[in-house]
């Protein structure tokens, strides 16, 4: 097979060996469908582990099933597998050539760690004196400064935080490096530069919530009490900051009335993004039933604009979280929640009661926008590929051509794209590697299996 | 630095207190506020016609007298005032068609070129005088009053023309903190005290008044701070009209922004008129030593 490629060159020969950017569950799934075909990845995770926001989240709608249990396995799989090159703590930072001869630059960040020699064995991270907010427990939790991001990473392998490093601040301390008996640790470690050829991209970079501080009318990090729905996974996981128990920030009391507001940010023209979030409201409709049954006592409610839940057994697990957990939904949104004494009080309206509601709760928990993660613009232009307005990838052609980039041999993964649940996640990223291994399967570089008039097409028109 | 002064109405009748520490407060601190020389109405209870525009002209007049004299800026206290004449200013340079037609029809001034700058007194004080500037011209702090500070709607609504952001406010807080005194957050500060339901509708905003004094009393400030004149009554007569009705309801003294800046300024009681005030605040003043 052989036609003429979009850039005029006569033929071209098509590396095949993949990079995908992003290790959370597209990034993964990509990786192993393409690795299982057969076909060479290079899987580049900015993060010290895998496992991506995936890896946070307590039980999964709407079967309920552990999202660890999920993970876990595959994370080993990733880890594992022949034909995958896991390279964490990196970052793409440049890319050149066209689909077939990518040449990627990977920026390899200063571990201060040689995670080769490194056997895992967890004493420096035992030993070290320094404790600092957790990011993988959005700060509910606490880490230490050379640490393993949470128990089940992988590589579980140690990076160490300079920033906050003793050592590397001020030059004493250097436990760590004391007690490593393979010699692990290396304060002169220095960022470096790796090179690697690729043939096809799939870029799997998932999202972030909507920034704290453009929600001011809803206290959130104001109150500590105000939390985010991934917050809330945190505070419900076994691995959480209170192992599993649902425990408010504050004063560690457990809530006995919670509220979820929906669309904090998404669907709000007038001060945030336009558009549906896509996952908050089976999230909120999961995060009731699972506080109910941890607490029997309390009670969740969860004011709304209307109920999105379109994938398959979803309706009825909102049904069941009505029924059989006592859920109760207000229709209508919140103007303002404040602190009062040791409450947090909301005030909405239920409109179909047609009334102002005001609820003296616990805890309050803010179903905030999905946004592009941070940095997706910038990758965006090293690829040459394009964004939307708000910094998702735009595909070469929203129904005909939804995985594909506007630039021949990127493809698009996750929440990257745009707003998407764990199943169609899991499915997009299995097509993206698909096109990948169609691509591989060619032998030279070749019009109609990239249906490549098109697309080009498509990516001209979307860049002017 | 000068700049010229839209007082509008209220200031020159009920709110003669708001003037008066307004202009002294500010020339203490360097800012030289003119009054225009001719002014009308704002236009605020102007036409309530469906056309957007008749009710623009007299918020236009005003811009026009401000540019007769040669100004790029104009102040003003009133929140009411502030709002027309920023939203006629907005209506006019995003809409260059009805600046036409606005301008035709009015032949006897000169044309309005869009440009004439409205701020309120407190940007002033938080974006050119600063702060920390006035912290620094403080002569007798307000240590130990605690203070609820109240926006209301019109100083921070819509956004476009707000002086703060309009669900969180801090503007009143931070004046209020570099007078050393202590501000206490309030729920119900951007909230609407009632407004003209005042007329005709006086219960809404006894009720309104309630809430907004109770919350404050609960959360044990000595007074209420605000900067509008129609809030400033709603929350001074009805909360007078609420203890009559309901006894034990704890009465606050409210405040205008610029009469505690200029007892920080050590300006005395004079240019205060608290005499104007139905709840009287110089029994809270003198226990705190104030005056």
């Amino acid at each position: 097979m052989k036609l003429t490629p979009y850039n005029n060159a006569s033929t071209a020969a098509i590396t095949k060996r993949a990079l995908v950017i992003g290790g959370g569950i597209a990034g993964m799934q990509a990786s192993l469908d393409i690795a299982d075909a057969g076909y060479e990845v290079v899987l580049v995770e900015r993060e010290p582990s895998i496992g991506g926001h995936m890896i946070q989240l307590s039980e999964t709608f709407p079967t309920l099933d552990c999202s660890q249990c999920i993970m876990t396995p595959k994370m080993v799989e990733v880890s594992q597998h022949p034909n995958i090159r896991l390279m964490t703590y990196c970052e793409v930072e440049d890319v050149t050539g066209d689909v077939g001869q990518f040449d990627v630059r990977i920026r390899k960040k200063a571990a201060y760690v040689d995670r080769e020699k490194c056997t895992g064995c967890g004493l420096c991270v035992e030993k070290c004196p320094t404790k600092v907010p957790s990011e993988f427990d959005l700060s509910l939790g606490k880490r230490k400064v050379i640490y393993v991001p949470f128990p089940q990473a992988v590589p579980p392998k140690p990076v160490i935080d300079a920033e906050n490093c003793r050592f590397l601040t001020s030059g004493k301390c250097g436990v760590c490096k004391k007690v490593c008996e393979v010699e692990a640790v290396d304060f002169e470690q220095t960022d470096t530069m790796i090179e690697e050829r690729v043939g096809a991209i799939v870029v799997a970079t998932g999202y972030d919530l909507y920034a704290k501080e453009k929600v001011a009318e809803y206290g959130y990090g104001r109150y500590p009490d105000v939390i985010s729905g991934l917050e809330f996974e945190r505070l419900n996981s076994a691995s959480g900051p209170t192992t599993g128990e649902i425990r408010r920030p504050s004063d560690g009391k457990v809530p006995r009335e919670v509220v979820f507001i929906q669309c904090v940010g998404s669907r709000d023209r007038e001060k945030g993004v336009p558009y549906c979030s896509r996952i908050c409201c089976m999230y909120a409709a999961k995060h009731a039933m699972l506080y109910k049954h941890k607490v029997p006592d309390g009670q969740a409610y969860v004011f709304y604009m209307d109920i999105r839940a379109d994938g398959k057994g979803y309706e009825e697990f909102v049904q069941r979280g009505v029924e059989e957990d006592g859920t109760l939904y207000l229709r209508g949104r919140v103007s303002r929640v404040f602190q009062h004494g040791d409450k947090i009080v909301v005030w909405g309206v239920d409109t179909l009661a047609g009334k102002k509601t005001e609820i003296a709760a616990d805890m309050v928990v803010l179903a905030t926008a999905v946004v592009p993660a941070a940095g997706s613009r910038k990758l965006a232009k090293a690829l040459d590929i394009v964004t939307d307005e708000y910094g998702f990838y735009t595909e070469a052609h929203l129904k005909a051509h939804s995985v594909e980039s506007g630039k021949p041999g990127i493809l698009l993964a996750g929440c990257g794209q745009s707003p998407k649940d764990i199943p169609d996640t899991v499915a997009q990223a299995g097509c993206a590697a698909s096109k990948v291994t169609a691509l591989f399967s060619a032998s030279e570089v070749g019009g109609s299996l990239l249906d490549l008039p098109m697309r080009f097409t498509a990516s001209k028109s979307l860049r002017e | 630095m000068k700049i010229h002064y839209y007082p509008g109405c209220t200031l020159k009748v009920t709110a003669t207190q708001f003037e008066s520490s307004a202009i002294a407060s500010a020339q203490a601190l360097g800012v030289e506020m003119l009054e225009l020389q001719r002014w009308n109405c704002c236009g605020t209870v102007y036409s309530l016609a469906n056309d957007d525009l008749i009710r623009q002209l007299a918020p236009i007049r005003n811009l026009i007298r401000v540019r007769n004299e040669n100004g790029n800026a104009v102040t003003t206290l009133c929140s009411m005032c502030l709002n027309t004449l920023k939203s006629a200013n907005l209506l006019i340079n995003e809409n260059p068609e009805k600046k036409r037609t606005i301008n035709a029809f009015m032949d006897e001034e000169e044309d309005y070129d869009g440009g004439v700058e409205v701020v309120h007194l407190l940007e002033i004080l938080r974006d050119r005088v600063g702060f920390e500037e006035v912290r620094g011209k403080v002569t007798q702090p307000l240590s130990g009053l605690r203070a609820s500070p109240y926006y209301g709607c019109l100083l921070l609504r819509p956004e476009e023309i707000g002086i703060d952001r309009a669900e969180s406010p801090t503007i009143l807080e931070d004046l209020l903190k570099s007078m050393s005194a202590e501000p206490i957050d309030s729920p119900y500060k951007a909230e609407c005290c009632g407004s003209y339901q005042t007329v005709d509708k006086a219960d809404l905003v006894i009720e309104k008044t309630r809430d907004i004094v109770s919350w404050a009393a609960r959360n044990k400030a000595q007074c209420i701070v605000v900067s509008c004149p129609l809030c400033f009554f709603n929350l001074d007569e009805r909360q007078k009209d609420l203890a009559e009705r309901e006894s034990g309801t704890a009465l606050l003294p409210v405040f205008y922004f610029t009469q505690l800046l200029a007892l920080a300024l050590g300006l005395g009681a004079e240019v205060c008129g608290f005499q104007k005030h139905v709840i009287d605040p110089r029994p809270l003043l003198s226990s705190k030593g104030f005056i």
